[in-house]
């Protein structure tokens, strides 16, 4: 049930992850990350999630990639060369280890596709044999998210009603500096 | 040993390692944001490809079609996204409110800095 189109969507993936863990360039790193939430909408296209695909389309590639861009323009776009051999090496190891674990537990889950999988055979018959009808749209994905999981959908806008307020805020306070003192800059015997 | 069946969670559970590998490692902090990232997508990708039912299509009702992918994890996941961006726009202000007050937003410098306040 694996087409070549997931083993080279999920190949390329691969591949940017690495890419973006050895490039120091950080402008670089951001617009990869681009292509892997563009990459992982077509992926979602083909595992039938379109919703999840535009949505991912939209705010992952487009919303996010802004955001870091305006981040990297306020601050700096070129990372510091790695020393810490050391903490590379736990890191590897940690990574390693909790890989193993998960990719254990995937052998007692249902193969991919499987229609006989039990997450097939509670909550979604009812929501696509019976949404049409009760709600009046074609596409089950809008009505569960904005009918049945309605009040799921409004905790949603309220969080990022939380984040907007917050970032607002963020930006309101007044600058801290903890620089050492002798860096810091003060006028008056600037650059002469 | 190799099923075919498990390729897909196999992958992702890769893709999903290499962000928690930059979150861990790196020691720059838009580093760190876009590995959280990484690994955000590769969650995303674990659900949904969990709800995909073997010759469904897209979950919107029409005649020409009997077999649908579970709509549920889809559902699901849309939040999971939306919220993924709030979190995403907060982590990105407070690094630039770091990078104010630091001139830095490398962690090892930043310790550095806060240890020679302290001594």
């Amino acid at each position: 049930m694996i087409d070549i189109i997931h083993v080279i969507l999920f190949v390329f993936l691969a591949a940017i992850g690495v890419a973006i863990i050895r490039l120091r360039d950080l402008f670089a790193a951001v617009m990869l990350a681009g292509i892997f939430s563009l990459l992982s909408a077509t992926l979602f296209t083909v595992m039938d999630a379109v919703d999840v695909a535009f949505t991912e389309a939209a705010v992952g590639a487009g919303i996010s990639t802004l955001l870091m861009l305006a981040t990297l323009s306020l601050t700096s776009s070129e990372e510091k060369p790695a020393v810490n051999r050391r903490q590379a090496m736990i890191g590897l190891v940690v990574v390693t280890i909790t890989g193993a674990a998960l990719i254990y537990g995937t052998l007692d889950m249902p193969r991919y596709g499987d229609p006989d999988a039990p997450i097939h055979h509670h909550m979604a018959p009812r929501f696509i044999e019976d949404s049409p009808e009760e709600i009046g749209i074609p596409n089950e994905v809008t009505s569960i998210l904005a009918s049945y999981r309605g009040y799921d959908t409004w905790g949603e806008t309220t969080v990022i009603l939380a984040a907007a307020i917050g970032v607002m805020l963020l930006f309101a306070a007044p600058p801290v500096s903890r620089r050492r003192e002798d860096e810091l800059f003060t006028p008056g015997e600037g650059t002469g | 040993m190799f099923d075919p069946g498990l390729f897909n969670y196999w992958i992702i559970m890769i893709l999903m390692m290499t962000g928690l590998y930059t979150v861990i490692v790196k020691g720059n902090l838009i580093k760190k944001v876009i590995g959280l990232g990484i690994f955000q997508v590769s969650v995303i990708m674990f659900f949904v490809s969990m709800g995909k039912v073997r010759g469904g299509t897209a979950p919107i009702a029409s005649e020409s079609f009997e077999v649908y992918s579970n709509p549920v994890p889809h559902v699901l996941m849309l939040t999971a996204i939306v919220v993924a961006v709030a979190t995403l726009a907060f982590a990105l202000a407070l690094i630039v409110r770091i990078k104010e007050a630091y001139d830095t937003i490398e962690e090892d410098e930043i310790r550095e800095l806060e240890a020679g306040e302290e001594g």
